[in-house]
């Protein structure tokens, strides 16, 4: 590496007419960039075709009136204001909410136990096929899932009240009563979610240098009383990325309650991304479905904005 | 998400300090949470493999006493298969494919080359990782109305070709390749993009892997674009074709259902088995792409 290396194509960058003195490097720059604009073309036409401007447009449609087929009418604000009164709507938006707030929470615990337990001592196979078990529901298909979950469930025939029935427990409507519902919809989600944080603790518990445990053990520390004084703390920033993704995550529910229980029964596991499903699609109300569109993702956004607030008060960084 | 330990994913290697439980305790109930787990998979393969006709029977049998393929012939018979199988091949496969071109590419540009609005443009590819499908879907199928591509498989799989997890992984790819190299290649006097072509595009396809295999897995399984895009029977992927079919069936053939869901899984579970460092390494440090 000596003077006569030729400039990388960086340092000309300040000067934007390159310099006329130095052929080579400007010829070598301006490929560079013809490179760099053939490179980048697909994926940011695709953003912008498909993202940015369906951002904009999901904003502009929910002022308008559209059924796709007469001419669009300017609507102002009246689709929120039919949105905010609309009993289906504020019923599904109540329903994300909870929905959102069970399945993250028995999510994360059920990930947090498993991959905790899975530190302690055993053979590295045993590990290894314990890992692979707890994250195999993830590549299967959520709808096809929910199929079959929704036979395991079946009041009469399922084998799930089969099994209760040996511990004495009553069958169960898991599909066709409004409380239960809204929990069967839960489970099957967890079921199957579950196995995405239980990978990211696993990867955080690895990232806690093995001296810390070195430490705790020497000062007395064991068991429970280790893992919320010593291991939770230096594992909180996974903890924040796991709660984030499975929230915003939770927020789109659409194929468990679609497949399961189709919303009901009444509008009991209706959710916010089902009614946009039907208002535009089943009854073609698109600037309405729009509105409600905006709603959700300003929902995600501040939910969102509001966690890491709230994270800096509680994960620690080592 | 420097934090989410990016593309290492070691195994366990130490032991811990003393648990509060008992080594067979623990053991004892990682099984049966992993039974709890794998339990209504086995149950799908066993139940296909019985009759339609005692399908429902109870107590469900693990290894079915009379095993029978009539749910096989069944499912073939009630909805084509094949084709299912074809358009969900054709889309998972154009779609992957497509990823690894456009992630490799940009996620390049963005780690090694030198341009105007670098950094913008990176921002905008970052803050589209925010933004759910399910809340602009609305306006996407109205742009792909306006391009006659609804009810055509191309409408599944052109939209899909661009990613933002995918461009922002491939460029931490390149990013961590050693910068000497392409340097001693521009010396020897090549252009950009030879340098691109001979020196790091063959070092990029663990990084590719990862972008493929989450790209067919989440593509293989999608359900809510192809419900909204594709109406005609003929252009249904496996996900639709099943939903459809437990829709239209009784109770009575819940074994042809079952059979049709083993089938539709048995792409999905080869990625897993062959697959399964790429994917757990994409999931880890993903989650944003669902």
């Amino acid at each position: 590496m000596t003077d006569t290396r030729i400039p990388p194509a960086r340092a000309e960058r300040p000067a934007a007419p390159p310099a006329k003195d130095a052929p080579r490097p400007s010829a070598r720059d301006r490929g560079t960039r013809l490179l760099a604009t053939l490179f980048l073309a697909p994926t940011i036409v695709g953003i912008v075709v498909f993202t940015v401007v369906p951002i904009v447009g999901s904003v502009v449609l929910s002022l308008f009136h559209w059924n796709v087929i007469d001419e669009p009418r300017f609507a102002g604000g009246s689709n929120y204001g039919a949105v905010f009164g609309d009993e289906t709507v504020l019923v599904s938006f109540r329903n994300t909410l909870v929905f959102m707030v069970l399945a993250v929470a028995l999510q994360l615990l059920v990930a947090l136990a498993l991959a905790l337990t899975l530190t302690g001592r055993m053979p590295v196979w045993l590990r290894s096929v314990f890992r692979s078990a707890f994250f195999f529901p993830l590549v299967l298909s959520a709808a096809s899932i929910s199929v079959v979950m929704k036979y395991l469930f079946n009041q009469d025939f399922g084998v799930i009240n089969w099994l209760l029935g040996f511990v004495g427990i009553a069958p169960v409507p898991w599909l066709t009563s409004e409380n239960a519902a809204m929990v069967t919809v839960v489970l099957v989600y967890v079921w199957q979610q579950f196995g995405f944080s239980f990978l990211l603790f696993v990867g955080g518990l690895n990232n806690i240098p093995k001296e810390i445990h070195e430490a705790a053990a020497l000062d007395g520390a064991t068991g429970l009383r280790k893992h919320l004084s010593v291991t939770l703390p230096l594992l909180s920033p996974t903890l924040l990325v796991a709660s984030v993704v499975g929230i915003i995550n939770a927020l789109q529910v659409f194929e468990q309650p679609y497949v399961l229980t189709n919303g009901g029964p009444g509008d009991s596991t209706r959710t916010v991304v089902m009614v946009i499903y039907e208002t535009a699609f089943e009854q073609l109300r698109f600037g309405e479905a729009s509105a409600v569109g905006v709603l959700l993702f300003v929902l995600i956004m501040a939910v969102t904005a509001l966690q890491f607030r709230l994270s800096r008060r509680f994960v620690h960084y080592q | 998400m420097s934090r989410v330990s990016p593309l290492s994913q070691a195994t366990l290697s130490f032991s811990r300090a003393r648990h509060g439980l008992a080594p067979w305790a623990r053991i004892a109930g990682l099984t049966v949470c992993a039974l709890l787990t794998l339990g209504p998979v086995v149950w799908t393969v066993s139940t296909s493999l019985r009759t339609p006709a005692e399908a429902f029977d109870l107590p469900p049998q693990l290894i079915p006493s009379d095993p029978s393929t009539e749910a096989y012939r069944g499912v073939f018979g009630q909805i084509d298969v094949w084709l299912l199988a074809l358009n969900s091949t054709l889309v998972t496969g154009l779609i992957a494919v497509g990823q690894m071109i456009t992630a490799g590419l940009a996620g390049y540009a963005f780690a090694r080359l030198e341009f105007r609005f670098k950094k913008p443009l990176f921002a905008l590819v970052l803050a589209t990782m925010m933004v759910p499908l399910q809340v602009t879907i609305v306006p996407v199928f109205l742009v792909l109305k306006s391009m006659s591509l609804t009810d055509t498989l191309l409408g599944l799989i052109i939209p899909a070709f661009p990613t933002a997890f995918g461009t922002f992984l491939m460029r931490q790819y390149f990013l961590g390749m050693p910068k000497d190299l392409g340097e001693a290649a521009m010396l020897d006097g090549a252009g950009p993009w030879r340098t691109f072509r001979s020196v790091y595009a063959p070092l990029a396809a663990p990084g590719l892997a990862i972008v493929g295999v989450l790209a067919f897995n989440y593509h293989w399984n999608e359900f809510f674009r192809p419900l909204i895009l594709e109406t005609s029977g003929q252009n249904y992927t496996l996900p639709l074709g099943l939903v459809s079919l437990q829709g239209n069936l009784g109770t009575g053939s819940v074994s042809v259902v079952l059979a049709g869901v083993v089938l539709s899984m048995i792409p999905a579970v080869a990625v897993f088995v062959v697959g399964q460092r790429p994917l757990r390494e994409g999931i880890t440090s993903a989650g944003v792409n669902r």
